[in-house]
């Protein structure tokens, strides 16, 4: 046995390149590409192509089990590393404020008047049913009382839920409220997007639900003659908050579109495309959200003219019409 | 990608010299390899070659959710008391804020945690890094920030839709109600055990799936101790005896030189020389003997190889 075998020849020849492509792929992996030096770069792309082309040479030559483990193992990582996405975590936020989310939510136009049409569908219901008579109040809230903005208040008392008093403020409570409410909605709005894969009916199910509940409270304020006044204090932040909500529903109803109707592509291949979009949307529904927080938190809390309301509502909604359906031109690749 | 070719028992039961025993062992072997063979995928690089991925077990998926979960609760738990420890200190207005922007914090810990740690180079969370696992696009291409949106925000309705049912109840007709969602939510939960790519509704909706992608040493080629000059003149076998075993008693016996201990080596030494009828010389070693015969063993089968011969087990005698 004095000469030795091919396959071992084979490793001990490469053996060293092989161990090189594992020193620079783990200090990637831990550091990032910012870490390796032009040297290593340079002589990535040449070890990774030797990597491979060793892996298929070894599966035919050698019975070595570590050696192919080991090959495997490292032309994985390699490929996942080359081909993998190289831009920075900022990079793609720009990327996703500048151009995704906007086309995202531009190209699907259909799907966000459908989700309206189930929203204020459900508003103008229970609008509608409760002024005819109120008992409908009870039958959608149960006993919920809503801080009081129920039928029986007075409308003194409904008037005060609207404007804040100077001294009220200031102990922060607001704050806490509307990041409260912040993480019910953003919870509702994914949850509306991940119902959408149920052929979306939940989603219309949600919707409408929220409609009946913001409705049938429109309902008693216009009841009792505030509804100019409680629209003010609804729109300065509900503008964004209910077309967040709205576009996460119209998320929903672009995966369950998707997986209802795939057309000619595949099932698969139709959710996926379509699931890519829509959590684009849903994403952006979070940022919307946010906004809405801190219009509620701020703006509400400190703003008690009705003008000045309307005039930010108005406002945010030119904005976000702008931002979104404005065709703007493709960014240079 | 296609799944790569499932290993073909053959059927050997009637085969001479084959024991009732040895046949149903070997039966059973070739069936877990078919089994874990379902498991592969193949991935072609743009250069050509193939890569072999193994995609995650539901329960190494399941194993690295719960250590996932684990951190999340301590990261929430650990803010909230130590938020509880700070706020007697602060006035009731600043208290409140401070709690504000907890709540906040709560809820990119609870949905943007994953999304944070998959958008990264590694694209696995730290319970998918401690069981060897990552995410990867099906197609093989470049795994995108969308797709990882998209396969979190999904996780809403497969953990926490059936974990609200569970907890509904109240009345008759709630409990009824709740037992309804609870199964009906529960075909998003199991919904990775009931399809051949173990995917979630979020890894099918985002085109991705998860794959075991471990970190594997290089270790010492076995032969390259059994080439010294001396044990090559010790340790010289003939042709009939190393072909009594094939590739799986060869890798087997890698394993065992790599990791076992001396007494399972020197029965395994003792069961080779009874099959091979090696005379034990004078000083010869169960380790030297045992490296030297994988050595023989492996160059011969090595060399069937080339000629398009393998030997795929001490069965397999053509």
């Amino acid at each position: 046995m004095s000469d030795l075998l091919k396959s071992y020849r084979f490793r001990e020849e490469r053996q060293a390149d092989w161990q090189r492509l594992d020193l620079i792929l783990t200090k990637a992996e831990n550091g990032g590409v910012k870490k390796l030096s032009d040297e290593q770069m340079l002589a990535l792309p040449r070890l990774y192509r030797q990597a491979v082309s060793s892996l298929s040479v070894a599966r035919s030559i050698s019975l070595d089990q570590n050696v192919i483990n080991y090959l495997e193992s490292l032309c994985t990582r390699s490929y996942f590393f080359v081909y993998g996405a190289r831009t920075t975590l900022g990079e793609r936020m720009m990327m996703f404020l500048r151009q995704d989310w906007p086309a995202a939510v531009s190209q699907s136009v259909l799907a966000t008047l459908l989700a309206a049409f189930f929203f204020f569908g459900g508003w103008a219901l229970a609008f509608f049913l409760c002024l005819q008579d109120m008992e409908w109040y009870w039958t959608f809230h149960g006993q919920n009382f809503m801080e009081g903005r129920n039928p029986d208040a007075t409308v003194e008392y409904l008037r005060s839920t609207i404007y804040v008093n100077e001294d009220e403020i200031g102990d922060g409570q607001l704050t806490a409220f509307s990041s409260f409410l912040f993480n019910n909605n953003a919870q509702i709005a994914l949850f509306a997007f991940a119902l959408g894969f149920a052929f979306g009916i939940p989603t219309a199910w949600l919707l409408v639900y929220n409609g009946v509940m913001i409705g049938s409270m429109y309902a008693v304020f216009w009841d009792k003659g505030l509804g100019y006044e409680f629209t003010g204090w609804l729109m300065i932040h509900g503008v964004t908050e209910l077309y967040a909500i709205v576009l996460s529903g119209a998320a929903g109803f672009i995966i369950g579109g998707a997986v209802a109707f795939p057309g000619g592509r595949t099932r698969l291949a139709s959710a996926r495309a379509a699931g890519q979009k829509a959590a684009t949307i849903a994403m952006g529904c979070v940022v919307m959200l946010i906004v809405a927080a801190i219009l509620e938190g701020f703006g509400r809390q400190l703003i008690n003219s009705d003008e000045i309301r309307y005039a930010v509502a108005g406002s945010t909604l030119i904005f976000w019409l702008g931002y979104f359906y404005i065709p703007r031109k493709a960014p240079d690749a | 990608m296609s799944a790569a070719p499932p290993v073909k028992p053959v059927d050997t039961s009637r085969r001479p010299g084959l024991s009732m025993e040895a046949a149903v062992q070997r039966r059973a072997r070739l069936a877990e390899e078919m089994r874990v063979s379902k498991m592969v995928r193949r991935l072609v690089t743009p250069e050509g070659a193939a890569i072999q991925l193994r995609l995650g077990s539901a329960s190494e998926r399941a194993g690295a959710f719960l250590i996932d979960i684990a951190i999340q609760w301590a990261i929430v738990i650990a803010t909230f008391v130590g938020l509880g420890m700070v706020i007697g200190a602060m006035s009731p207005g600043s208290a409140n804020v401070a709690f504000a922007f907890w709540l906040v914090f709560f809820f990119f810990v609870r949905n943007f945690y994953y999304i944070f740690f998959e958008i990264g180079q590694r694209a696995a969370t730290p319970g998918k890094r401690v069981l060897g696992l990552r995410v990867a696009a099906r197609d093989g291409g470049r795994l995108t920030a969308n797709s990882v949106l998209a396969r979190n925000f999904i996780r809403e309705i497969e953990i926490g839709l059936p974990f609200q049912f569970a907890l509904m109840g109240g009345d008759q007709f709630g409990a009824w109600m709740g037992l309804f969602g609870l199964l009906w939510s529960g075909v998003f939960l199991l919904f990775p055990i009931f399809n051949k790519d173990k995917m979630r509704v979020g890894d099918l909706i985002a085109g991705t799936w998860v794959i075991k992608a471990p970190k594997a040493k290089l270790m010492q080629d076995i032969t390259s101790a059994a080439a010294r000059p001396e044990t090559g003149s010790r340790f010289a076998f003939t042709t009939a005896q190393t072909d009594a075993y094939g590739i799986h008693e060869l890798h087997v016996l890698e394993d065992v030189l790599r990791q076992s201990t001396p007494e399972i080596k020197a029965q395994v030494a003792s069961r080779i020389r009874a099959k091979i009828n090696w005379t034990r010389t004078e000083g010869e070693t169960d380790l030297a003997f045992l490296e030297a015969y994988y050595a023989a063993l492996r160059r011969r089968l090595e060399q069937r190889i080339l000629l398009g011969d393998r030997k795929t087990d001490k069965y397999d005698v053509r």
